[in-house]
């Protein structure tokens, strides 16, 4: 498995289209793409680590021994294919420091940003929908499919730690789907829906929906390439869940409150849920819905209809 | 446990860097609203160092404070977590300005002479 993706060493990410089941191996050869700004530092003023200011002054004391601060006068701005580095010769040591300044995520955002680019040149819509196991992603993917599926053209990523309970489910629907199966990973990442991709073919004008791992933490760290996340949060989980996973909820744009025909039978607060909702992330937009009902059904398709006209027309 | 990958990201782009010359110490720099805990990338660094050119090294961190900007009234919030409200208007329009880094900012290679 990959350096972002998974806990395995041998077990790679799985991927099953229809009936072929497809081995990966992938090994990560690390040219992570960077881009960063830097305020320049002072050529010759011998600084501590700790009077590092709020403007990201770029000053090191490197070495172990009091004589030897190093300045390291930086770009100001600098984009380049390669991490940046600088060497710094240090005359007696026995070590030589070289800066890195690379983001750990680097590579994953740069496979997800080619991903968005391809997605976008195909004005295909991508969606990322993440939610806790259990909130009803998939039952509401199979409605919205069904309902949706004779005016726009739609197809599917699954991603499940194992099984393809949920792809068989949406070819079920008539629709495409490829099942991706992380393994012991908790999440997918931009280089495995890269391979989906490649393995679906989305045809041009359509809509991708990418359904997520189960798991409100992990996936809010990795951007696949899509146009916007959409979190689900049922209301048989609890109302302080965006307060307990406040990430997810600040990462996506869109909250789906799912399974609202059950609030007759629950003691769930829904204007107090969303309230947490939206103190995480102001800029939700918000429906409320039940698969099972249809109740709210018809706002959520008008909004993927906009958006996926928005979509043709400009960039993400 | 995302950390366990992301430790393991941490290991690869170093290692490649290093080019096969061992590595002493490699410092990153992690913020306070990263969602990843420096702790656990401790955990996980010994593990995933194991038979690398970074087995053995020793592992820094910078833990960066969150902070916000108020977006109505321009006061500057220390932030411990994604929710917060200005201290001196009240409203929950802030703006994260540190606290999201996830960076390896350098490596200290051993010599080769």
């Amino acid at each position: 498995m990959c350096v972002t993706c998974g806990c395995g060493d041998t077990d790679g990410a799985t991927m099953t289209l229809h009936e072929v089941e497809h081995e990966h191996e992938h090994v990560h050869a690390d040219g992570t793409r960077h881009t960063h700004s830097h305020a320049r530092g002072i050529a010759g003023v011998p600084f501590r680590q700790d009077t590092l200011g709020p403007a990201h002054v770029h000053l090191h004391e490197t070495l172990p021994v009091r004589e030897s601060f190093q300045v390291h006068e930086s770009l100001q701005v600098h984009e380049t294919d390669s991490v940046q580095e600088a060497e710094l010769s240090v005359p007696g040591r026995d070590e030589r420091t070289i800066q890195l300044e690379a983001q750990i995520l680097g590579k994953n955002q740069l496979t997800a940003e080619r991903n968005r680019g391809w997605l976008s040149a195909k004005n295909i819509l991508a969606l990322n929908l993440v939610s806790s196991p259990g909130a009803g992603k998939t039952t509401l993917l199979e409605r919205t499919l069904t309902d949706l599926k004779a005016e726009l053209p739609i197809s599917v990523v699954e991603g499940d730690q194992a099984t393809s309970n949920d792809a068989e489910r949406i070819r079920a629907t008539g629709v495409p789907a490829v099942q991706i199966n992380t393994g012991t990973g908790c999440h997918l990442d931009a280089d495995m829906l890269e391979r989906a991709l490649a393995a679906l073919k989305p045809r041009s004008a359509s809509l991708l929906m990418i359904e997520n791992v189960g798991n409100l933490v992990c996936p809010a760290l990795f951007d696949l390439g899509e146009r916007a996340k959409v979190v689900i949060f049922s209301v048989t989980e609890g109302e302080d869940k965006p307060l307990k996973y406040p990430h997810m909820f600040a990462a996506a744009r869109v909250l789906l409150l799912s399974k609202t025909d059950l609030v007759p039978h629950l003691r769930f607060d829904t204007e107090r849920a969303l309230a947490n909702a939206l103190a995480v992330n102001r800029r939700l937009e918000v429906f409320r819905l039940s698969a099972f009902s249809g109740e709210g059904l018809p706002q959520w398709y008008g909004w993927l209809k906009s958006e996926f006209a928005a979509c043709r027309g400009a960039p993400p | 446990m995302h950390e366990l990958s992301i430790t393991r990201s941490v290991v690869a782009i170093v290692a490649e860097r290093a080019a096969g010359q061992k590595v002493t110490r490699v410092r990153l720099e992690i913020g306070a609203l990263s969602a990843v805990m420096p702790d656990a990338i401790r955990f996980c660094f010994g593990i995933c160092a194991a038979d690398t050119p970074l087995a053995g090294a020793v592992l820094d961190i910078d833990e960066i404070p969150g902070l916000g900007i108020c977006n109505d009234c321009g006061t500057e919030v220390n932030l411990t977590a994604l929710i917060g409200r200005c201290p001196e208007c009240g409203t929950a329009n802030l703006r994260l300005t540190a606290g999201q880094e996830l960076n390896i900012k350098e490596m200290e290679l051993a010599s080769c002479a």
